[in-house]
This record gives structure tokens, C-alpha cells and sequence, in this order.
């Protein structure tokens, strides 16, 4: 269960990267996790969604990328998606192939809005 | 709306801080392992096998995790290396900042080599980078032979799987060769060891692999001169 601390690590980047944007409110935060992260989504949004009540936070929302697990074969090029762990290349047959993705645990991106008069939220609560 | 990109890792600070130990481990030539497994499977007797068979003036120290007790750290201070218990307090893992702040006071001059054993636990310690040169997954022959199929995170990163308790095997339903098929199906190319620490049985391979890590991880300088 270390959802608990990804959920804060995520939530602290928004805080921090939010200080670039003293006239704004963050909206939404995307999480990219690979298949091969054992990162459960559900327990990560329950987290998230868990430590987000009551503070500033509240209307922020959580997006998740899920990137499969794919390799590129080392003869022939070739990338494909690997399937109940088969890693052989489905071209050319080697078993000489790389992962090159599935292991993401990263922020992609955070959608941010200004305050206005239809802004829900604490912060612009305060400010009204 | 806008839409600011953001493209880091999510555990920033837990990373920046295992790569600024990993920075230091290799500054001074410590070779610093991750030893992994679900609790019960033989970390600390497998750490205490081995500090039984290193020479007294070896370079060697045991950082262990767990959540309460500082038993396994007693157990391995009877090999007079210095041991220090890392208690989490409930937290399922060992993080970067753990690991920097209980090194605190040993200077890492004086060691080539570091294991950290892990909080028992196959799932999380998977995503905390500690600095170490390898991760190692150990698996008992009394948990069943598809735990890397259950749990791939793990086997995925490790660069070696220890197999133990094979003494075990006369008494229990476990297919040892499905066991590495599947470990290789997560991580194909993935080093298996097999031990019994009750036996010996084993041990002299993973004390090779061991020794192949050291040589390799020491500087080129003092490999060439010794």
C-alpha cells in the first residue's frame, strides 16, 4: 500500500509547480503508470481522493495514462505489445528484445485554470 | 484553460536522493545491494549465512528494515559488521531518505559493501529507488513457483532471483524449473541462484555472484593494480 505516498508526491509536485501560477488554480493533474509500476489505480485514487478533502485541493482531479508493457526487438527493430509476458519478437522470433515501456511512473501533465466568477473551489471561496 | 507539461518522475524527490547516493556509493567504491522478498523467505538468515562466511576485516555493512522490533538487526550484529535497523513505524518500504539519514554516521570510505535488506514486502519496495547497484529477489520454494507471475514488478527489475530454502523441496509442491521459466518470462535474461542456508547447499553461487559484482564495481585503478 504505497499508494498513500505517491498520491502525496503528486499532490506536492501540483503544489509546487502551482507557485509558477499565482493567478491560476490547478484543474486537473495526469499520472502516466506503466503495467510493470505495481501501482494499483484504484487504491491510488482512493488516496488521492482521500488526501484532497478539505483542503485547497478539492475540485482537483486525477487522470491516469496506463502504458502497456512494450519491447523493441534488438535484430529486427520491430515494436510490439507484449502479451502474457511473451517478449519474443512476433517478427522476426528473436528473444533478444528491450523493454521500452511499462515502467512509467511519471506526472504528464497539469491542466490549469484562471479564477473567475464560476471558479468552485476553496481558494476562489476565499477570494469571493 | 491551459495546459502546463509537466514530464518528471512522480517520486522526484525520492529519485534525486537515490541518485545522489548512488553518486556517493560510487565516489567511494561501495557496491550497495537491495535484497527484496515477501517476509518469511530468508533475507536476514541468507545476510547471516553470509556474513558468516566473510572474513572479519571485510568491508561490509547491513542496513535492515522492518516495520517494528530490532530483531534482525541483532541477529546479524553477532558477525560484529556494523548493523543498523531501520524501523519504519508501519511504512511497507524503505525510501531514499531512510537509507541517507541511517548512514549518517558511517563513513562510507570505510566499506565496499552495503545490503539492505528491504521491509518484507514483494509490491512496494519495487518502486523506491535506494541507490543501490542491484536489486535481488528472493523466493522460498514454500510460496509457490507463479509468485513471478503474481508479482512481476519485482522479478521486472531485479537482477537476480534467489531461489531459497531448497531443502524444502522433498516436503512441498513446488516446480523448480517452472519457478525460472516464469522469472525469465517477466525478465528474460534474469541470473537464478539456488540455496538452502539451512544445508549450504547453493551458497558457494551466490557467494561467486557476489564476488563477480565487487570485482566489477571496483575502480579500475585498484583492479588493475591488485
Amino acid at each position: 500500500m504505497h499508494e498513500m505516498g505517491i498520491a502525496n508526491s503528486v499532490l506536492h509536485a501540483v503544489r509546487i509547480e502551482m507557485t509558477r501560477y499565482p493567478e491560476k488554480y490547478p484543474c486537473k493533474v495526469c499520472v502516466r503508470i506503466g503495467e510493470m509500476t505495481a501501482i494499483d489505480q484504484d487504491a491510488l485514487r482512493f488516496c488521492f481522493e482521500a488526501m484532497i478533502q478539505d483542503t485547497d485541493l478539492v475540485t482537483l482531479e486525477l487522470a491516469v495514462e496506463f502504458c502497456p508493457r512494450r519491447h523493441r526487438c534488438q535484430s529486427c527493430s520491430h515494436e510490439f505489445l507484449v502479451h502474457d509476458y511473451d517478449s519474443r519478437c512476433p517478427q522476426c522470433l528473436s528473444f533478444e528484445t528491450k523493454c521500452i515501456s511499462g515502467d512509467e511512473l511519471e506526472l504528464a501533465y497539469l491542466e490549469v485554470e484562471e479564477y473567475g466568477p464560476s471558479t468552485v473551489g476553496a481558494k476562489s471561496t476565499e477570494r469571493e | 484553460m491551459d495546459r502546463v507539461p509537466l514530464e518528471r518522475k512522480v517520486l522526484n524527490e525520492n529519485d534525486r536522493l537515490a541518485a545522489e547516493l548512488r553518486a556517493r556509493f560510487k565516489e567511494h567504491g561501495v557496491l550497495c545491494l537491495n535484497i527484496i522478498s515477501s517476509p518469511g523467505s530468508g533475507k536476514t538468515t541468507l545476510l547471516e549465512r553470509t556474513l558468516a562466511s566473510l572474513p572479519r576485516h571485510d568491508r561490509v555493512a547491513v542496513l535492515t528494515g522492518d516495520i517494528q522490533t530490532k530483531n534482525d538487526a541483532n541477529r546479524l550484529k553477532r558477525f560484529n559488521f556494523p548493523v543498523k535497523q531501520i524501523t519504519t513505524g508501519g511504512t511497507c518500504h524503505l525510501d531514499a531518505r531512510m537509507v541517507d539519514k541511517h548512514l549518517a554516521d558511517w563513513k562510507l570510505e570505510d566499506l565496499d559493501l552495503l545490503f539492505i535488506e528491504n521491509v518484507g514486502n514483494l509490491v512496494c519496495p519495487s518502486s523506491y529507488d535506494l541507490g543501490e547497484a542491484a536489486k535481488i529477489v528472493v523466493l522460498s520454494v514454500t510460496e509457490g513457483e507463479d509468485k513471478p507471475l503474481k508479482y512481476p514488478s519485482i522479478f521486472f527489475k531485479s537482477d537476480l532471483l534467489i531461489l531459497s530454502k531448497i531443502d524444502l523441496l522433498p516436503y512441498v509442491p513446488f516446480d523448480m524449473n517452472a519457478a525460472a521459466e516464469n522469472a525469465r518470462k517477466v525478465h528474460p535474461g534474469m541470473e537464478i541462484v539456488k540455496v538452502s542456508c539451512q544445508t549450504g547447499n547453493g551458497l558457494h553461487e551466490w557467494m561467486t555472484w557476489l564476488e563477480s559484482r565487487r570485482t566489477a564495481n571496483k575502480p579500475l585503478a585498484e583492479a588493475t593494480v591488485s
